[in-house]
């Protein structure tokens, strides 16, 4: 539940959302440029970087012990990088961060609950107003809820496991305006790789991305996540969303501690300000191996796709699926020789596709179901590549090597361009030719 | 908030070895890599595989990486920059960081240097010199100069006390927190902003 919003404190400059988030988490106002000490409301590490950073905080003790950690309370330990088929050395790391959080009382999101940034969200973990970091760089998502999420390193975790505390340094802003609203054909994931398109892979770069403009209202939460979520390939160090009605109803069964909705002042100073029009938003590509190599699906039509893949922290949510299925369930089936992988971003995303029915339908179709988390997205679990394959994916990052191969090729788009390109085994933007 | 202590002038050399354009953090050492292992010492075998399966065993002690624009894009993992380490280079100049990256670089005592090198040659010879308010590169005979960006206070100060984790080990906490921390948290749990 929201409780009043804070502009009505008085700055003396005018501040972004992210200044102000900053501001709240140093204790003192802050602006771009600033260096500052913050305390995070929650830090979240996942069995990617937890074990290193355990390595780094025993290297702080005198005795080379694990004490516990200054605020267990606000840490939270996710599963999500290894599973059965990762290896026995794997599992002996994941199990160290186990070991830690049993003993200290942290909450640890288990292996097949899902993605930990997704459950971060999905679990009432990040509320607005909040800084909450994490020990990878997708925890930018956090910032579809009107939070400063960034990611950070074992380093910087074990430092907060030490003392609670972070060192940061205030971003400037740029302001991503929208206008009007995304045609049928498009999706938020569109709009993501436009914006990669025109800032580039490190465009973004220190900065943090601002979505602002009456075409937030026509997106929905899980296309918010979306765009925060891949605010970091243009190199951000957050992607935030102003707070409305759609957070509040979002959050309602979520949690019900009261936030606080950090607003944009007036005045506030942005680096640079662009404005998109969601109307003339069409189906993109970012093709091998670059995020920032992206074209219209129509530019490269014909490309021969392998793999199609549904998941990941940018692509497997509810929304996803269903625009998926909308698409391959008009179709005649999967196109021979295409494998058709479904990796939910979580078990409640995972149930509600079984509830709904939606699960039987991928599977009449020929999916491939894998347990919830990070799954294939980089090659840590699950189904690897074969050389020479190319992959279509709702994923975030396409470099080279990505998915466990460097042999394979991987491409970027939409759910809707990748069941498409599922039917027929080729790269393909039916509905808009249509 | 941070000051900056005392700080002799710093000099760093090596050989050159020159990269391109948003090299990303598998390229520096593939996600699949560290799951059997975090150990610089394994790691480093691998250090830029999917890049140049050969290159690993080409680094020597010193070796000074040049890179272009956005280096460490990618992923936060810090055994991005751990195996670097580990492979005995101690500095990368580049255009522009990825700021994971430069965060993890700092906090473990890994030197980035923003310049723009482009036109510096594969295993030229390299001299990265420091000063409190200045940054600059001297190449092959030192004939050739290229000014840099001063090196933050920051990375001063957390290179003084070699790194994050010693610094932590050392004092318990970060410097210059503005105001008492039970504080802080009493006002977020009051639901109230604290100004």
């Amino acid at each position: 539940m929201p409780t009043k919003s804070s502009n009505s404190v008085q700055h003396a400059r005018g501040q972004t959302i992210a200044e102000k988030l900053l501001s709240r988490a140093a204790n003192h106002a802050v602006h771009a440029g600033d260096l500052v000490i913050c305390q995070p409301d929650a830090a979240m590490g996942t069995d990617g970087s937890i074990p290193m950073a355990l390595q780094y905080f025993r290297t702080m003790q005198d005795d080379g012990g694990l004490p516990p950690p200054a605020f267990p309370e606000r840490l939270v330990f996710a599963l999500d990088h290894y599973g059965a088929s990762s290896g026995e050395r794997a599992l002996v790391l994941q199990e160290t961060a186990r070991d830690f959080a049993r003993k200290a009382g942290i909450c640890v999101f288990e292996t097949g609950e899902g993605i930990g940034h997704q459950l971060m969200l999905e679990r009432g973990r990040v509320l607005p107003g909040q800084l909450v970091v994490g020990a990878d760089s997708h925890a930018v998502s956090y910032g579809a809820l009107n939070a400063f999420g960034s990611g950070i390193g074992s380093s910087d975790l074990a430092g907060i496991f030490q003392c609670g505390q972070i060192w940061l340094k205030v971003p400037a802003s740029i302001r991503i305006v929208l206008h009007g609203q995304l045609p049928h054909y498009a999706s938020a994931k569109d709009v993501a790789l436009t914006l990669a398109r025109r800032l580039g892979a490190g465009g973004a770069n220190y900065c943090a991305l601002e979505f602002a403009g009456p075409g937030v209202a026509t997106l929905d939460i899980d296309d918010r996540i979306v765009l925060a979520n891949m605010s970091v390939e243009m190199g951000a160090k957050a992607g935030i969303f102003p707070h409305d009605q759609a957070t509040d109803a979002w959050l309602a069964s979520r949690t019900s501690t009261a936030y606080v909705p950090a607003v944009a002042d007036a005045d506030a100073e942005y680096e640079q300000i662009i404005e998109v029009n969601l109307d003339d938003i069409v189906p993109q590509v970012a093709l091998p191996h670059r995020v920032d190599n992206v074209t219209d699906v129509a530019d490269s039509a014909g490309t021969r796709i392998d793999i199609v893949y549904l998941g990941t922290c940018t692509g497997g949510r509810l929304k996803d699926y269903r625009e998926a299925l909308d698409v391959l369930c008009a179709g005649r089936g999967i196109a021979d020789g295409v494998r058709l992988i479904v990796t939910p971003a979580s078990r409640e995303i995972q149930r509600e596709l079984e509830r709904s029915g939606m699960a039987e339908s991928f599977r009449r179709l020929g999916a491939e179901f894998q347990e919830p988390g990070c799954g294939s997205c980089c090659g840590t679990c699950g189904a690897i590549p074969g050389d020479g394959q190319k992959v279509l994916s709702t994923a975030n990052r396409n470099f080279k090597g990505r998915m466990g191969n460097r042999e394979a090729e991987i491409f970027l788009a939409s759910p809707r361009i990748c069941a498409q390109a599922a039917l027929t085994g080729r790269l393909e933007d039916m509905e808009r030719t249509q | 908030m941070m000051a900056l202590g005392e700080s002799a002038g710093e000099t760093l050399q090596g050989r050159a070895r020159v990269l391109g354009d948003d090299v990303n953090t598998d390229y520096i050492i593939s996600s699949s890599r560290k799951k059997n292992s975090v150990d610089p010492d394994v790691l480093r075998h691998y250090l830029f595989e999917d890049l140049d399966p050969s290159f690993a065993a080409t680094v020597r002690d010193g070796d000074i990486l040049v890179a272009g624009q956005n280096f460490g894009c990618g992923s936060a993992m810090e055994v991005a920059v751990t195996t670097v380490l580990g492979a005995g280079i101690k500095a990368v100049v580049a255009r522009s960081f990825a700021r994971t990256y430069w965060r993890n670089a700092i906090n473990n005592g890994l030197l980035l240097v923003t310049g723009d090198a482009r036109d510096l040659r594969e295993g030229e010879s390299l001299r990265i010199r420091m000063t409190r308010d200045r940054a600059w590169l001297e190449v092959g005979d030192g004939q050739r100069r290229i000014e840099c960006e001063a090196v933050p206070e920051i990375v001063h100060l957390l290179r003084r006390e070699g790194g994050l984790i010693p610094y932590l080990k050392r004092h318990r906490r970060l410097p210059g927190f503005d105001g008492d921390a039970q504080r802080a948290d009493a006002a977020a749990r009051a639901g109230g902003a604290p100004t």
